[in-house]
């Protein structure tokens, strides 16, 4: 086993811990936009994908990498502006918010 | 190892972003503070991508052509604003189910062109291994995805289909992927094993979601949104990103929790919900149609008699199910809520947690339509009041109400924990027919005496319960 392999080990499970003890606290309410949300930042493949698309390996690499930015980009930009909108709606009486 | 200066900003731009995702979903666990974590985690989105652009040219320089990303960036922007403008709230599990189809594909995809690039013996085996599970998550994700989505939308059927064998073979094309990723750890240029993983992947995807039924689909859809997540923090392993591990793993885990809640709140584990083809059961059948048989007949209302029971009402509890959601009903919900309440009766709102076809769907919805959330209450928090209540009204809410899941030890629901609309004195059911739901299963609280059932499509029945309450 490489050191890297160890060191990516701690960050996942510590993320996985972080995140139980914070998603655990979000009510029913809000579980839809919950989902929306991890879903805009799953996004985060665009990482990924623009080396991808930015590199100089070949059409096919390059054609794929597109492919991989423009539904990561979809999922980046049409999650956020949803959980928003969705956000936006959810208001306590009286219009107070 | 000393980094370059700025390596060193790149590495402390995707900290910063990490961050921000985390305290952007903390913010999430709040309605009063929800939309500054929005705001929180697109500020650490922004820092992501810069980080990875001035990284891919300023520290390794692999980045050598901007044609295609800025192509793809600027077509990605326009579609996924069109799509988070304009689709309608009615068809948010559909959008979800989509976006986790593009965020499986994304991910299936970056794994193959880095098969491509680094393929063969160069591969370390912790990057070969990432890889190869990252390209068969990916897979999996994106073709089970388009599946829910056509459950969803109705063009594959929302019906459980199985067949003999269906498990046994499902969990040998499972093995048989692990298998083959193991068998790269040792002969990475195997690229026929590659693109086997690949093909497994795409059509795991299909036949684990065929079984599952469209009232399970809540379920179905954390678990993709799990499966997303891990395969995002499996690309993490292989390009050693950290940002891309931690997003990939609060992805992954919240997918999990969600489906665990849904389970739970069906009473049933995650593996039967998986594994269980729920509906198609024979013996549940053979249940239903002999209740049916044998049955009282149920108590048919005609609208102006429901308006009646209506205005009388001094409490009232609306119990929404999926049937809202197609009717469209939420608006003509809120309208006849208000009439209600200037009639001086309170009006509340009781929320299954799989009402709907994704967790908080109904919330979603009454939101659109209004309704202060402080009126929605959960089932935990609102299940003893029905007893004090005079009416219950179910629009297109089916076995989230069923008694049987408290008393019926045959029914295939038995355990799951209900609203108890029964014990309302009046339980008004809006039904669009008097077949089965979509489970297949008989609902006793349709022929019980305190039951009047109103026949036709939701909307317009409540708004003839409006019109008929102001005159």
């Amino acid at each position: 086993m490489s050191l890297t392999l160890i060191f990516g080990l701690y960050v996942f499970f510590l993320a996985a811990f972080t995140g139980y003890q914070v998603i655990s606290k979000v009510p029913h309410l809000l579980h839809t936009p919950l989902m929306a949300f991890t879903n805009a930042i799953s996004g985060i493949s665009l990482v990924g994908s623009l080396l991808a698309a930015g590199g100089h390996y070949g059409t096919v690499s390059t054609m794929l990498g597109a492919v991989a930015v423009l539904a990561a980009t979809i999922n980046v930009v049409g999650g956020f502006l949803i959980t928003d909108r969705m956000l936006r709606m959810f208001k306590k009486k009286g219009g107070a918010r | 190892m000393t980094l370059s200066l700025t390596e060193t900003f790149v590495q402390l731009l995707y900290l910063g972003a990490s961050i921000l995702f985390v305290l952007g979903l903390k913010d999430l666990g709040d309605a009063q503070t929800a939309r500054r974590g929005v705001l929180l985690a697109e500020i650490g989105m922004v820092a992501a991508v810069a980080g990875t652009l001035l990284y891919g040219v300023g520290v390794t320089q692999v980045i050598v052509r901007w044609e295609w990303i800025v192509v793809a960036l600027l077509i990605g922007s326009a579609v996924g604003t069109g799509m988070g403008l304009w689709i309608p709230m009615t068809k948010m599990p559909e959008r979800i189910a989509l976006s986790h189809a593009f965020g499986g594909l994304a991910v299936g995809l970056v794994g193959v062109v880095e098969y491509l690039q680094h393929g063969g013996p160069h591969m370390s085996t912790l990057q070969i291994t990432a890889t190869g599970l990252e390209v068969a998550l990916g897979a999996l994700t994106f073709t089970g995805s388009i599946m829910a989505f056509g459950k969803l939308q109705g063009f594959i059927t929302g019906r459980p289909v199985t067949y003999p064998g269906q498990n046994i073979s499902n969990m040998l094309m499972i093995v048989g992927t692990l298998g083959l990723i193991g068998f790269l750890v040792y002969s990475p240029d195997a690229s026929w094993a590659f693109y086997s993983v690949a093909t497994l992947g795409v059509l795991l995807g299909v036949l684990l979601v065929l079984p599952i039924g469209g009232a399970d689909m809540p379920v179905v859809i954390c678990l993709l949104n799990s499966y997303a997540g891990l395969a995002a923090a499996a690309t993490g392993f292989a390009l050693g990103n950290n940002v891309l591990i931690i997003c990939g793993a609060l992805d992954g885990f919240s997918g999990f929790l969600l489906g665990m809640m849904m389970s739970k709140a069906m009473n049933r584990s995650f593996a039967n919900v998986l594994f269980g083809a729920f509906g198609a059961a024979p013996e549940a059948k053979a249940v239903t149609e002999g209740a049916s048989a044998s049955g009282p007949a149920p108590n048919v209302g005609s609208v102006e008699e429901a308006a009646e029971v209506l205005r009388a009402a001094r409490s009232v509890i609306v119990v929404p199910g999926y049937g809202m959601a197609v009717s469209q009903a939420q608006h003509a919900v809120r309208d006849l809520a208000n009439v209600l309440q200037a009639n001086g009766c309170d009006v509340r709102y009781a929320i299954h947690p799989v009402a709907g076809r994704m967790p908080g769907h109904m919330n979603v919805l009454l939101a659109e339509a209004n309704v202060p959330y402080d009126h929605l209450f959960d089932l935990d928090v609102i299940n003893d009041d029905f007893t004090a209540t005079d009416v219950a009204l179910v629009v297109g809410a089916n076995d989230v109400v069923n008694p049987a899941a408290r008393s019926n030890q045959s029914s295939p629901i038995y355990g799951m924990p209900i609203l108890s609309a029964d014990m309302a004195k009046t339980c008004v059911v809006l039904k669009r027919s008097l077949n089965p739901g979509f489970a297949g299963i008989e609902n006793e609280l349709f022929v019980r005496p305190n039951t009047m059932m109103v026949l036709g499509d939701a909307k317009k029945t409540l708004m003839q319960f409006t019109s008929a309450l102001k005159e």
